[in-house]
């Protein structure tokens, strides 16, 4: 008798919840079409010409699909230059981070030298210093040197991060000393050590940080606006806001260049969605 | 006597005049870097706002008087009064919509990795992009927006992006959109830190949903929300991209925030000095932060 009444409670309970995970997968649904509502908006927005774009009852399928805001936006704008400058850009920048950063996080997680405690504790300073707060002295710096409107100016800088050479040093504290050890007495230079040894075994710690500077760089738009004057060396989104005041009003087209800036992008959260996850949390992990 | 010997000697074996070499050459190339593009940074631009410099030949010592002038300019004040309006509501928003998204997908139900994935895509990409497409949707008289809001029976929605009244909350609304899925990610991994055991000890004693996340999972997670409230903090007073992009700072001065004031002074009309100043500004807004931050660590979270 009494066990019959506890299943019932046990049953009771079980559909209780049942109930209750349906309605949060109803609310989950919901949340996830705000996020996923405007992207969807523009992708079908860029198929279409200026009046069927603010048709309501919006028509989510283009009919007729439209693909000449496409043609036209490689050929009007020189879009292919802004994607090539800001892949270059990108693509230097991720490199050398990767060298400068994971060096420092060798030295700091692995080896010892006076001093060495103080001066990462500056670095990890310089983490919290807001680049508004410093960036007109740093365009001075950068005029100085001769960088102003030449590509070196938000390269340069951006070379290095307390960021990455925080999260290198997670990595490389996580891999035992012996190695490095073993490594030395086999009469491996330290370099040798850090290149052969260290490197390829922080390989997650690389994959994350590639995709996180890449992103920046990839993203970012003040630096660039303050440095970069010349069309030539203009990036993908200096490029996109400087076609979107100059076409006002060809929605279809704007979207459709909007759509292109953001297809690198598309691509890294597809393939390397584990390390931006993982990265993610790590900054979470400062506190 | 012997034993501070003893002690010095120990420092000496504890270095290695190779390894000592190696670890100066190791950090030489992110110093440098950092020494030119960081460090002295800080200091010129302190020096710099205490001067009237126009990035050209004037610059002779003002004292204090750029920051004077600031507190006296009711540009300035207004981006400032803007900022704050702006960080009191995009930051208890975010911290709460991302709390909640986090302990919804952390119940395992199906589909929670594909919710998770879907949340947090709007913070890859760029401001630009999202600026766009918002001042698009924002339109006043053709956007969809106002096209469902007149859907439902509303004859005279908003204004948005060309209202001063509903310029700001526009882009608060896209903010909070943007980094929802973002913050979302750093509560799931304080989440996973809290033991298991410690729900199904809740559950014997008969405690229900709602106990349990406000006994067990508020108090655990306290380290990671104080940090969230923190980043957004930090972050709140450093919004730009979005401004440029959807609103330039208007209509009138409806949505000028600090950076975007900065910028102006600074890259517009060459006030280096002056927008140096204003940066110091925004520089001590975040020190003082990330002072509470160090302060309160120890202070009032709960572990």
């Amino acid at each position: 008798m009494e066990k019959m009444q506890n299943s019932k409670v046990k049953t009771g309970q079980k559909r209780n919840r049942l109930v209750s995970d349906i309605v949060l997968f109803i609310v989950l649904c919901l949340v996830a079409v705000i996020m996923v509502v405007p992207f969807v908006w523009m992708v079908s927005a860029s198929f279409k010409n200026n009046n069927e774009i603010f048709l309501y009852p919006i028509r989510w399928i283009p009919n007729p699909v439209r693909l000449n805001n496409y043609i036209n936006v490689w050929t009007q704008i020189p879009l292919l230059k802004y994607f090539s400058n800001t892949l270059i850009y990108s693509v230097i920048v991720t490199v050398g981070q990767i060298i400068t950063c994971s060096m420092a996080a060798y030295a700091f997680g692995k080896l010892r030298f006076p001093g060495r405690d103080a001066i990462f504790l500056v670095y990890l300073a310089t983490m919290m210093v807001p680049w508004h707060a410093i960036m007109i002295p740093q365009f001075i710096i950068n005029k100085s040197l001769g960088f102003y409107n030449k590509p070196a100016s938000i390269i340069v800088m951006n070379l290095v991060s307390a960021f990455g050479v925080f999260l290198m040093r997670q990595f490389m504290m996580g891999i035992p000393d012996d190695l490095c050890e073993a490594g030395r007495i086999d009469g491996c230079s330290e370099f040798g050590n850090f290149s052969k040894i260290m490197l390829p075994l922080c390989g997650p710690g690389v994959a994350t940080l590639t995709v996180f500077e890449f992103t920046f760089m990839w993203n970012d738009y003040l630096a660039p606006m303050i440095y970069l004057d010349d069309d030539k060396y203009k990036t993908i989104q200096l490029g996109l806001a400087g076609f979107r005041s100059l076409y006002k009003t060809d929605y279809g087209l704007i979207m459709a260049g909007t759509v292109c800036s953001l297809i690198p992008i598309l691509i890294i959260y597809c393939v390397a969605q584990k390390y931006l996850i993982e990265g993610i949390a790590f900054s979470g992990l400062k506190g | 006597m012997k034993s501070k010997k003893e002690k010095d000697k120990r420092i000496r074996v504890k270095y290695r005049k190779k390894e000592v070499i190696s670890g100066y050459l190791f950090i030489l190339p992110s110093l440098a870097i950092f020494m030119v593009f960081m460090i002295v940074p800080i200091f010129m631009g302190l020096y710099i706002s205490f001067t009237d410099y126009d990035g050209f030949k004037k610059m002779d010592f003002v004292g204090v008087q750029n920051y004077v002038d600031m507190f006296k300019d009711s540009y300035f004040l207004v981006s400032f009064k803007n900022n704050i309006f702006y960080t009191l509501f995009t930051v208890p928003a975010t911290l709460i919509l991302a709390l909640l998204l986090a302990v919804a997908v952390n119940r395992g139900i199906r589909g929670s990795a594909v919710f998770k994935t879907l949340f947090f895509f709007p913070y890859i990409t760029s401001m630009v992009a999202v600026g766009i497409i918002w001042t698009l949707l924002f339109n006043p008289t053709v956007g969809p927006i106002n096209n469902l809001l007149r859907s439902f029976g509303i004859s005279n929605p908003p204004g948005w992006l060309l209202s001063t009244t509903w310029a700001l909350p526009a882009v608060m609304i896209v903010t909070v959109w943007k980094w929802m899925g973002y913050y979302m990610i750093i509560f799931l991994a304080g989440l996973q830190g809290i033991p298991k055991q410690l729900y199904e000890a809740a559950e014997v004693d008969g405690a229900g949903r709602v106990k349990k996340f406000f006994n067990i999972t508020l108090p655990l997670l306290s380290p990671t929300t104080f940090l969230v409230l923190i980043l957004l903090i930090i972050n709140s007073f450093q919004v730009f991209d979005l401004i440029n992009i959807m609103t330039e700072g208007g209509p009138g001065r409806a949505t000028n925030v600090l950076v975007y004031r900065i910028y102006q002074e600074g890259f517009k009309y060459m006030h280096f000095g002056y927008a140096s100043a204003e940066a110091y500004f925004l520089f001590a807004i975040i020190l003082i932060v990330t002072g509470i931050q160090f302060w309160g660590q120890k202070k009032w979270v709960v572990y």
